[in-house]
């Protein structure tokens, strides 16, 4: 194989993104037979959490929703009642510390279903409308105040936290798990209120944002993003750009589904890992590295392509 | 030069999920994740 063919073997599995995110989509929601029941999967490997935001209420979900799971931990944990298991939530910390460590916050851009989802909505044609950068912290005050904060210090009538960020915000869950449950469930139709609207409210207006910006929620609320996107800078994956081959022509920056200058910060906490950008570069300033091996793309000027 | 901390974390992460698996946290998310939600449906 010459130079030539293996930069090419390299660039394939990149330039599929696509098919690996419906892959991993339909893979951690394999359990298709739930969806003519209207009840959820609930086999002894659903314990096993998932690097991403998928509800596990989707009827046909294999794993656990690690941010579910946390803010679950978080809310039994009281040390007053002799009831309370008093679970810490070290499993689900430890591995998304794990993961985060190994890959950092690739998860989002390869295995995440609601990523995807948020990626073929941008796809319909309108107006796009970019956000500023202020917007990504705001994913840490969620994570923050409704996975952790209020979890462990908001208690209801039986003395036990609630999950927030699953209750008022997390549109994954109205969508994978709201909608297919209510169709397909009578005894759950009954139960609709106030909170189911609003629910479908917020989904609604996510949508249209979906729309209009590149995966706006993963970028300014997802509280899993935020864990993840924490282990960039020290995670094993390493992104990587070539000073002297960047020509600042921007093309990264047009093609990134996160919008991020990444010649300005190649490990920001905001990069999915995509590695779209590597593709894009036409001068292959743009390279990853894992485990001591470096890929970088191909040099297109090189070989007389532009 | 080789880099540790991405290994330094990895080890300490792991151990952290080995504990939460020996005090039996396994059992605590599969029991919430084999119920329905109902924060998560919107009727909780």
């Amino acid at each position: 194989m010459d130079a030539k063919d293996k930069t090419n073997a390299v660039r394939k599995p990149r330039e599929k993104r696509a098919w690996y995110q419906a892959a991993f989509a339909l893979g951690l929601n394999a359990w298709l037979p739930a969806w003519f029941k209207g009840e959820i999967f609930q086999g002894g490997v659903k314990g096993v959490c998932v690097p991403a935001l998928n509800c596990y209420s989707c009827p046909s979900a294999l794993g656990a929703c690690p941010i579910g799971a946390l803010q679950n931990s978080f809310g039994g944990l009281r040390f007053n009642l002799s009831v309370a298991e008093k679970k810490f939530g070290l499993y689900v910390a430890g591995f998304l510390g794990a993961v985060g460590s190994v890959v950092g916050r690739m998860p989002c851009g390869w295995i995440c279903p609601f990523g995807f989802i948020q990626e073929l909505l941008h796809k319909i044609p309108s107006p796009k409308v970019r956000l500023p950068h202020f917007m990504s912290y705001f994913r840490y005050v969620v994570l923050a105040t409704m996975v952790v904060a209020l979890p462990l210090l908001i208690v209801d009538q039986f003395g036990f936290g609630q999950t927030w960020f699953c209750k008022w915000i997390c549109p994954a869950g109205t969508l994978e798990a709201g909608i297919p449950l209510v169709i397909l469930n009578a005894d759950l139709r009954g139960l609709i209120g106030f909170m189911y609207y609003w629910k479908i409210g917020l989904l609604v207006l996510f949508i249209g944002w979906f729309i209009l910006s590149r995966r706006p929620f993963c970028r300014t609320v997802c509280p899993l993003g935020a864990i993840f996107g924490l282990f960039n800078k020290g995670s094993l994956f390493r992104m990587a750009v070539d000073d002297e081959k960047c020509t600042l022509c921007d093309k990264c920056y047009e093609d990134c589904p996160v919008e991020i200058k990444i010649y300005e910060s190649p490990n920001t906490p905001d990069c999915v890992r995509c590695l779209k950008c590597v593709s894009s570069c036409k001068f292959g300033a743009i390279s990853y590295e894992f485990l001591g091996k470096r890929e970088v793309a191909q040099d297109l000027r090189l070989e007389g392509k532009t | 030069m080789r880099r540790k901390l991405p290994w330094v974390l990895l080890i300490v992460f792991l151990g952290i999920m080995v504990a939460g698996l020996l005090l039996g946290e396994y059992k605590t998310v599969l029991e919430k994740a084999v119920t329905v939600c109902l924060d998560c449906i919107g009727i909780g």
